[in-house]
């Protein structure tokens, strides 16, 4: 006899109230970022050189700075998932793991945010700051 | 809630390390730290916005020999979470179980995270140097 109730069975969802949410998103991204962040470190590694003309003459091709938002995005969701369990497991406190977790969230949309901003300045070719 | 004492599972400090548990915490440890280089990439990428003279200082600061330190340890954290990460993609879609099996891509994934680390600062240092 099973003691769920009859919606919690049809909802599909646990004791986190999100199911298999949390572990799907990162699978999904883990895929997404296998070419992703190949594409990233290997053409990082092959520019002839790593001085302010050549990075940025490459990060404004349009099929570089797309490629680097998409890698950025993702890479921040997939980061932010895997932290967020890091957090939950080792910060005990009830109001102490909500205010870390609550934390962690803004800093990766910051990161995450501002790091695009600054690939579309370099993409849509603003001005220096 | 009772204060009564409840039985507890034994601390992680009563298990043989072993290259499952321990590739396992590697793999978080190396998350950990690539969450980290998510910031410096951060900081890179608004430097370069901000121009020659901010990209310059920028390069100057990653580029000591506390900044390689760390982008030589972000450079094998990377590869090493992607090879552990495909690992797992394996076990979730249900293949490479057997001991055996567990053991081999283990040892696939620490020594070619090693390997592929050494190749890379050889190709950096080798086209610094031309």
């Amino acid at each position: 006899m099973s003691l769920r109730s009859p919606l919690g069975r049809v909802l599909g969802t646990g004791s986190a109230k999100d199911g298999t949410g949390h572990w799907w998103a990162q699978r999904v991204t883990a895929v997404a970022l296998i070419p992703l962040t190949l594409w990233f470190f290997f053409s990082l590694l092959l520019l002839p050189a790593l001085d302010y003309e050549t990075v940025r003459v490459w990060l404004a091709q349009p099929i570089s700075s797309l490629l680097a938002v998409l890698s950025i995005a993702v890479l921040t969701y997939h980061s932010y998932l895997g932290t967020t369990v890091i957090v939950e497991d080792y910060v005990h406190s009830g109001s102490g793991k909500v205010v870390s977790l609550m934390l962690l969230r803004f800093l990766y949309v910051l990161i995450g945010g501002a790091s695009i901003w600054a690939i579309l300045r370099v993409a849509l070719g603003s001005p220096a700051l | 809630m009772p204060a009564r004492a409840r039985p507890l599972s034994p601390h992680l400090g009563i298990y043989r390390w072993q290259i499952g548990n321990t590739l396992s915490i590697l793999h978080r440890l190396t998350g950990a730290a690539l969450a980290l280089g998510i910031v410096a990439l951060c900081y890179w990428l608004i430097s370069l916005a901000g121009g020659d003279a901010a990209y310059g200082s920028a390069i100057r600061v990653l580029w000591s020999p506390l900044g390689i330190l760390f982008l030589v340890g972000w450079t094998f954290s990377f590869l090493y979470h992607l090879l552990n990460g495909v690992r797992h993609l394996f076990w979730d879609a249900g293949y490479g179980f057997e001991r055996t099996q567990r053991h081999l891509s283990g040892w696939i994934a620490v020594v070619g995270a090693l390997v592929l680390t050494s190749c890379v600062c050889l190709l950096v240092w080798h086209g610094a140097r031309a």
